[in-house]
């Protein structure tokens, strides 16, 4: 299922993978992300979106997905500069899409707002996921 | 394994998050809280995250839970020093924390727990006059 674009063929200027095995790699993922976001020139506000989006995407990989990895990538399209996020799991993928990105919807323990939550706080959305295979969501946010 | 220090000031607990919440951190907090309310009798708890650059629903859910188990204690809990970009994007992400008290800061927070310290006092000397 395809949302938005998220760019597949702007430019990237910096490109890094990071796992995503524990707690800690969540926090080190939000680190990472906000050095990026600082380098392409986003604002606080714009920076602080596109972690907390990070911090609640990596969480899910992790919690629902059993771990997975993220691609932080710099883009740069012209004058534009800005960040995308690329989440992958091998997990168990998510049946119902529609009702994944609804507010306070959890399988889990969780607040149900990470989906949802990520989508609003991103320029760009993408999410695809097959039963049995994984999930991957990607996003962006543009200065 | 860290834990994040927290101070008596009267009857109000005071904790300062200085550092990138983690998961066992959150947890040790909720738990350390929890045990120092019940030891101390604390009326009040006072948490600052001026240092703390997002909230997400994680953190959010903790400050929940924490407010949650005091307010079951009979303490109150008011949260401070909230960033302005922190604010905007707690906002947009859904996150409403409805259990929780804020305040723009310290002072604001201890004024709130002092106006509910002092109801307390009122109280408890009407009380001590009727019983006399």
């Amino acid at each position: 299922m395809r949302m938005t674009k998220t760019g597949a063929r702007v430019p990237v200027t910096r490109t890094e993978t990071l796992p995503i095995r524990s707690g800690d790699d969540v926090v080190r993922i939000r680190q990472a992300v906000r050095t990026r976001a600082i380098e392409a020139g986003l604002g606080l506000v714009d920076q602080t979106k596109i972690v907390t989006a990070a911090s609640e995407l990596a969480r899910n990989a992790l919690d629902y997905g059993g771990g997975g990895e993220v691609r932080v990538d710099v883009l740069q399209e012209g004058m534009r500069k800005g960040v995308r996020l690329s989440f992958s799991d091998q997990g168990p993928g998510i049946p119902d899409i529609q009702k994944a990105l609804t507010d306070h919807y959890t399988t889990g323990g969780g607040l149900g707002l990470g989906l949802g939550g990520a989508k609003r706080l991103s320029n760009e959305f993408h999410i695809e996921s097959a039963v049995g295979v994984g999930t991957r969501v990607t996003i962006a946010r543009w200065k | 394994m860290d834990r994040i220090p927290i101070l008596k000031l009267g009857g109000v607990l005071i904790v300062t998050i200085q550092v990138d919440m983690h998961d066992r951190l959150a947890l040790a907090l909720e738990e350390d809280l929890t045990a120092k309310i019940a030891s101390t009798g604390a009326r009040g708890v006072l948490i600052e995250i001026s240092a703390l650059e997002i909230v997400d629903s994680f953190i959010g859910r903790m400050l929940d839970n924490i407010a949650a188990i005091s307010r079951v204690l009979d303490a109150e809990t008011v949260v401070v020093g909230m960033r302005p970009a922190v604010a905007i994007t707690l906002v947009e992400l859904g996150l409403e924390l409805t259990g929780i008290k804020t305040a723009l800061n310290v002072e604001r927070g201890m004024a709130m727990m002092q106006a509910r310290l002092h109801e307390d006092d009122e109280d408890g000397s009407a009380r001590a006059r009727y019983e006399d």
